[in-house]
């Protein structure tokens, strides 16, 4: 068992959930927002607290955009790329934020696990395109320049 | 907690009056694009000064309130994100525009306590003409808003707001004056469709679900408003999210239901959270739980947040995701009526439908079928975003035309371009080009052309759009959203983008374009859902109306917009270079090398074609060939 994880708190999370099969998905939210990422011991551990499979947890957690097996930034950026944004040229923004911090498609978390950049098909800002967010705090009309300065600000939070 | 019908009727009417009472309202925009442009900062500030100068001021609607105080409210979205944050200036019915927390002093002084306006926060337009009154602005004149019409009036937080403009007056109507079959007729006769896309009649969809056996029953609103575009359920739902519940719950006394679920994205966490509140608060009146109202009727109500997956917009996967499972949709029959969420009969409409409701049930079908056109009756709201001078959210009558859209109250395509297309119904709709600018918006003239009305996104594309690249775009999105299960869409999705992304890379064949269409034609007869029956559709309909743009790549290696990366060249031009650098300092791949104060030249070996240069050069000396 790994000492960073906490199994009482999973526990009260499924217990809050009447440990309903039917809320693996609210259950996993729930353990994603406390870890930023589902660790792989406490899917086994829902598994065992839900009565089902692993493989069912796992068919779940591999489905949807949202859960991460893999551990995340503290500030996750998602660029929007929805069609509104998409026309208002949202890519040059995500290039310039990947460029910044050594990131690609495939690599999206920097090593210091400081920051993720994502993509996200459409954030409903369209009014505000191009959009990006950080932590769910929408930042609106963005550019290049504009998202380097948000990073530095952000760099300089830490 | 309200025990009787009578309660409710009393707590209404004084919500009523309190609102009477209080003349003099503020309200703050607090829609997400305000509230990023620091609506929240002005709101503090106003209550702030206000509490400072000793103004009597309410933050929240209260019975007897103190005569000729201010009332400072929080108000959702009026849909005019283009010019936030705004600020609305109640009984004048004043709109002020870009405010910033500095001008909150003026606005006390001038506005609160002599009652002036401040011309210079009123909406000008283009011509410098000034509008004060909100609806005087040719944005909101041609609109008529029916769904919308709390969006950005009443704080949504508060269900006495929401009583004091005549809340749950329709589901009062519907549990005590109505039997279930009186209530579907009437849903029926008013000829609402779904809003979600398909256009569904609502009332046959609720007397399938009733003439059924089974039970229990449900009732599920479809909030999985994933079309890349459009956000008119995302503004119902943290606006006026009561509505909506009330649009279920009278649907859950028709059908016999007393379950209700709202299946939320993920990417609308202010929503998710609003509807909770809204939940919340309607429980502790009693107007959700057991016995409401001291009848037999019961109804609980439960929101379910997505995990980002565009099929859970499809019936089966939507309920499949509820049930806590993979959101796969699944061959029909048996029909979401017949077996939706658990295997029971289940309603599924999206919000935008259950908002129609409670007005139908209010003022009857005829009022509902006075607007619109014959067989798309009502309203609808669509996003309007894109390149165009005023985006947000509208809503017109059904068969309203696209020019009027458009010109009259998008005001037109930005920085004097010329339009060229509206992409309308998200990636299973397709385009509509000039020819089509005097076709009214409604189901059935845009099924004849290949179109949908869809969800209600309305993009707006000048003639610097590149109609391939909108193809690919919405391909790729498509490809990436299939869930897998069938092969049609799973593979033949996957073939079109790589045609795609092959012919905006400057390497199209002869032969591509039927290719497409023959993948087109297969994908959407033999697709397990909806996703993938209409996956092509975007592709198809640029063919049709944009085919010598797909030749001009595939044969001339040329994209007419220049938009296409891989078929433009980026050179700098000496003669207008300054050397500022400012390009090779915005070039993320440092292909852009030269002296200060001397012309710079571009490497086109290491060049990614991104056009930062482009943008930001001051000089205008970055060009495209």
């Amino acid at each position: 068992m790994d000492q960073n994880l906490d199994y009482g708190k999973v526990n009260a999370i499924l217990e809050a959930h009447g440990r309903r099969e039917s809320d693996l998905i609210a259950i996993m939210q729930e353990i994603q927002a406390e870890y930023r990422y589902l660790p792989k011991e406490l899917l086994s551990h829902v598994a065992e607290g839900l009565g089902v499979s692993v493989a069912r947890i796992y068919s779940v957690a591999t489905f949807y955009e949202n859960f991460s097996l893999e551990p995340k930034g503290k500030f996750v950026i998602r660029v929007c790329d929805g069609t509104a944004c998409h026309v208002r040229h949202s890519l040059p923004i995500l290039e310039r934020l990947r460029s910044e911090l050594g990131l690609s498609e495939k690599k999206i978390t920097t090593d210091d696990l400081t920051f993720t950049v994502q993509t996200v098909a459409c954030l409903g800002a369209c009014g505000l395109a191009p959009a990006m967010t950080v932590n769910d705090k929408v930042y609106p009309s963005m550019s290049p320049d504009k998202a380097s300065a948000l990073l530095k600000e952000l760099k300089e939070s830490l | 907690m309200l025990k009787n019908r009578e309660e409710l009727i009393r707590l209404r009417e004084e919500c009523r009056a309190a609102a009477e009472t209080q003349k003099r309202k503020i309200l703050v925009c607090t829609g997400t694009g305000c509230v990023s442009a620091g609506s929240l900062n002005i709101y503090d500030r106003l209550v702030e000064l206000l509490k400072e100068r000793g103004i009597p001021c309410e933050v929240e609607l209260k019975k007897d309130p103190h005569d000729g105080s201010v009332r400072v409210t929080k108000g959702g979205c009026p849909g005019f994100c283009e010019i936030g944050p705004l600020l609305r200036v109640e009984p004048e019915g004043w709109l002020y525009t870009r405010v910033k927390v500095a001008d909150v002093e003026e606005i006390i002084e001038k506005t609160i306590v002599h009652g002036e306006l401040i011309e210079r926060l009123a909406y000008h337009d283009a011509a410098g003409k000034v509008y004060a009154k909100k609806n005087d602005i040719p944005f909101y004149r041609k609109q008529q808003r029916v769904v919308l019409e709390h969006c950005g009036e009443i704080d949504s937080d508060s269900i006495l707001e929401y009583l004091s403009v005549g809340g749950y007056t329709a589901f009062e109507k519907a549990l005590f004056e109505m039997t279930p079959d009186q209530i579907v007729s009437e849903v029926s006769e008013s000829g609402l469709r779904g809003r979600g896309g398909g256009g569904f009649p609502t009332g046959r969809k609720w007397s399938q679900v009733q003439r059924q056996a089974a039970t229990p029953k449900y009732i599920v609103c479809n909030g999985d408003e994933g079309d890349p575009g459009a956000f008119m359920d995302r503004s119902v739902m943290e606006d006026d999210p009561h509505r909506m519940i009330e649009g279920m719950m009278i649907a859950g006394v028709a059908c016999g239901a007393s379950e209700g679920y709202i299946y939320v994205r993920a990417e609308y966490p202010v929503a998710v959270k609003k509807l909770n509140k809204a939940i919340e608060t309607a429980t502790a009146l009693g107007l959700l739980g057991d016995n409401i109202l001291g009848t037999d009727f019961s109804f609980h109500l439960r929101v379910n947040k997505g995990a980002g997956a565009f099929v859970c917009g499809e019936g089966s996967a939507l309920t499949a995701s509820i049930e806590g499972k993979r959101g796969m949709p699944r061959t029909k029959p048996p029909r979401t009526v017949e077996q939706g969420l658990f295997g029971k009969p289940t309603v599924l409409n999206n919000v935008e439908t259950f908002a129609n409701v409670p007005g139908i049930i209010e003022k009857g079908a005829g009022w509902f079928q006075s607007i619109g056109t014959e067989t798309s009756t009502g309203t609808k709201a669509f996003a309007l975003t894109g390149n165009i001078v005023n985006t947000g959210l509208i809503e017109v009558p059904m068969g309203t035309t696209l020019r009027e859209v458009v010109f009259d109250i998008g005001g037109g395509m930005r920085d004097g371009a010329q339009f060229k297309a509206v992409q309308i119904g998200g990636p299973s709709g397709g385009c509509l080009t000039q020819e089509h600018l005097d076709m009214p918006l409604d189901f059935d003239s845009l099924k004849k052309i290949g179109a949908i009305i869809g969800s209600g996104g309305l993009v707006v594309m000048d003639d610097r759009t590149c109609m391939i690249e909108v193809a690919r775009f919405f391909m790729k999105f498509t490809q990436s959203e299939s869930c897998g299960k069938c092969v049609p869409c799973r593979e033949g999705t996957k073939r079109m983008l790589e045609i795609l992304e092959r012919i905006v890379a400057g390497r199209g064949e002869d032969g591509d374009i039927e290719m497409l269409l023959e993948l087109a034609d297969t994908i959407s007869t033999t697709a397990l859902c909806g996703l993938g029956k209409t996956a092509a559709s975007p592709v198809v309909s640029t063919i049709k109306n944009f085919r010598e743009e797909y030749e001009a790549h595939i044969y001339e290696k040329r994209c007419p917009t220049h938009h296409c990366k891989a078929l433009r060249s980026i050179y700098i031009d000496p003669a207008l270079c300054k050397g500022c650098s400012k390009c090779a300092r915005n070039c993320p791949v440092n292909a852009i090398s030269g002296e200060v104060r001397k012309p710079f030249t571009i490497d086109q070996s290491k060049c990614i074609k991104c056009g930062a240069c482009l943008e930001g050069c001051s000089f205008k000396a970055v060009k495209e060939a």
